[in-house]
């Protein structure tokens, strides 16, 4: 039986992702856990996360689950989903710049107040909703018909050095990096947990990838 | 192409039973919650949102089952509202499976309840619901205050200073609910939608009033809605939710089919 930890570092509820991972593959063993060695003695990682970055990188520091993100990268298959995907660039904005773990190069930044959509309304800050995800030729995109919809519920989004390394770009109303990936690791700043049947085929796809492209 | 209008179908839920009269066809039991979530997910909901009208205390871990039950097996966002107080509720709320919480009458009492519950949770997770009732007479400027206890006690706090003081203390979006329309089923108070909806940079929810599916078109065209809530056009089966979605499509707007 091959194992998922996700990664549980008190920023958010892990139980839907939990619950969705089980769903999506249910001869997987699903853990939500904070024991560095059960992380990286798992098959394959998720690192999820909600709320502020501030907090979120002050967690990881605090329970030493840093270094174990940046050993997880470096050896097998790496999901982050929302601000866990945002925590793997540079730095971030938020929170008058917070330092990332530095594994994508590049930044993550807020959406500009000032966007107006298509007729004319200011756009709203968060982005939330379902939107259209353009995909790039990935493994884990598998099964899932191109321009799908999933959920999305964020205020900043990420910007990596390496355009090589996007994996999918939605427009809101410009095109913005939704999904990057970089090795053995794969990120969506939407959330697959939320997005019915196409977000559990990305899990089901993540749940049997080995990590090569 | 751009982010998809939302359709969002309302559970009442007391005591663990959807209330309101539930009439499916294919449906064993119609006062079960999580058939009926089960049957909005198949249907294309985009969100669900469940709100507890559970009159006693004693009897509010039903709802913390029925979520945990449905999130176990749907997989779209999930609200619930009512009754929501303290930290530890939405605490409770979140660690059953639901990914936002509707804040009432608590945040009328304690708006500093909305902050502390943003910065601790985050503004993705809180959704302040307001009631609001037109309070100006024909002829004069439009006026609309905030009413609890289902419309029945005022305020006296005007509507859309309201809605931008509550995105201030850190509402992620606006559950808007027109006390002149809910239950009437001659659509959304439009102009009150608009008037919150412009005003604020969050998404707002339309509900209270939708009698057909030009209704849920018209909050988002004329009332500038981000999302549009009902209950009884879906309850009662008169249209479903793929049916709503299909009109809205037609009449251009933008949704997740």
């Amino acid at each position: 039986m091959s194992s998922v930890a996700v990664i549980d570092y008190g920023m958010g509820n892990l139980h839907s992702i939990a619950k969705a991972l089980q769903h999506a593959a249910p001869e997987v063993d699903v853990q939500i856990v904070s024991d560095a060695d059960v992380i990286l003695q798992a098959d394959r990682v998720v690192f999820p996360g909600v709320g502020a970055i501030r907090d979120c990188m002050q967690a990881l520091d605090q329970s030493g689950l840093s270094a174990v993100i940046k050993s997880v990268a470096k050896a097998k298959p790496l999901l982050g989903i929302c601000l866990g995907m945002q925590a793997l660039l540079t730095d971030s904005e938020e929170n008058s710049n917070t330092e990332g773990l530095g594994i994508v190069s590049g930044h993550v930044v807020r959406f500009s107040d000032a966007l107006m959509d298509g007729h004319g309304n200011n756009l709203k800050i968060p982005h939330m909703g379902w939107n259209q995800v353009h995909q790039r030729p990935h493994p884990l995109w598998n099964k899932i018909p191109q321009d799908s919809r999933f959920y999305f519920v964020h205020s900043y989004y990420a910007v990596p050095d390496d355009i090589s390394v996007v994996a999918a770009t939605t427009e809101y109303p410009d095109a913005f990096a939704c999904a990057l990936a970089q090795d053995n690791i794969f990120a969506v700043q939407f959330h697959p947990e939320k997005s019915q049947a196409v977000g559990l085929q990305l899990l089901n796809n993540f749940l049997h990838w080995d990590g090569q492209v | 192409m751009s982010l998809a209008k939302r359709i969002i179908p309302c559970l009442d839920v007391d005591n663990g039973r959807v209330v309101k009269g539930v009439k499916f066809v294919d449906i064993r039991d119609a006062g079960d919650p999580v058939e009926v979530a089960r049957r909005y997910d198949r249907e294309g909901a985009d969100e669900i949102t469940f709100l507890d009208i559970t009159a006693t205390h004693d009897n509010r871990d039903t709802i913390v089952h029925v979520v945990e039950q449905v999130a176990s097996e749907v997989f779209i966002p999930l609200t619930v509202g009512g009754g929501i107080r303290t930290l530890d509720d939405i605490r409770r709320m979140l660690n059953a499976g639901a990914d936002k919480v509707g804040i009432n009458s608590a945040a009328v009492s304690n708006p500093e309840f909305v902050r502390e519950a943003s910065q601790r949770f985050g503004s993705q997770c809180i959704v302040v619901a307001m009631d609001a009732k037109k309070v100006s007479q024909p002829g004069e400027t439009d006026r609309w205050e905030i009413f609890t206890h289902g419309g029945r006690k005022a305020t006296g706090i005007e509507a859309i200073g309201w809605a931008k003081k509550m995105v201030d203390y850190g509402a992620g979006e606006i559950l808007l609910t027109s006390m002149d329309r809910d239950g009437t089923r001659e659509g959304f108070d439009l102009p009150l939608t608009r008037a919150i909806s412009e005003a604020v940079t969050v998404p707002v929810i339309a509900s209270g009033g939708v009698g057909n599916l030009d209704h849920l078109a018209d909050g988002v065209i004329e009332g500038k809605a981000d999302a549009v809530l009902a209950a009884s056009i879906f309850h009662f089966a008169e249209y479903t939710i793929q049916q709503a979605k299909e009109h809205m499509a037609a009449r251009g707007i933008e949704m997740r089919l």
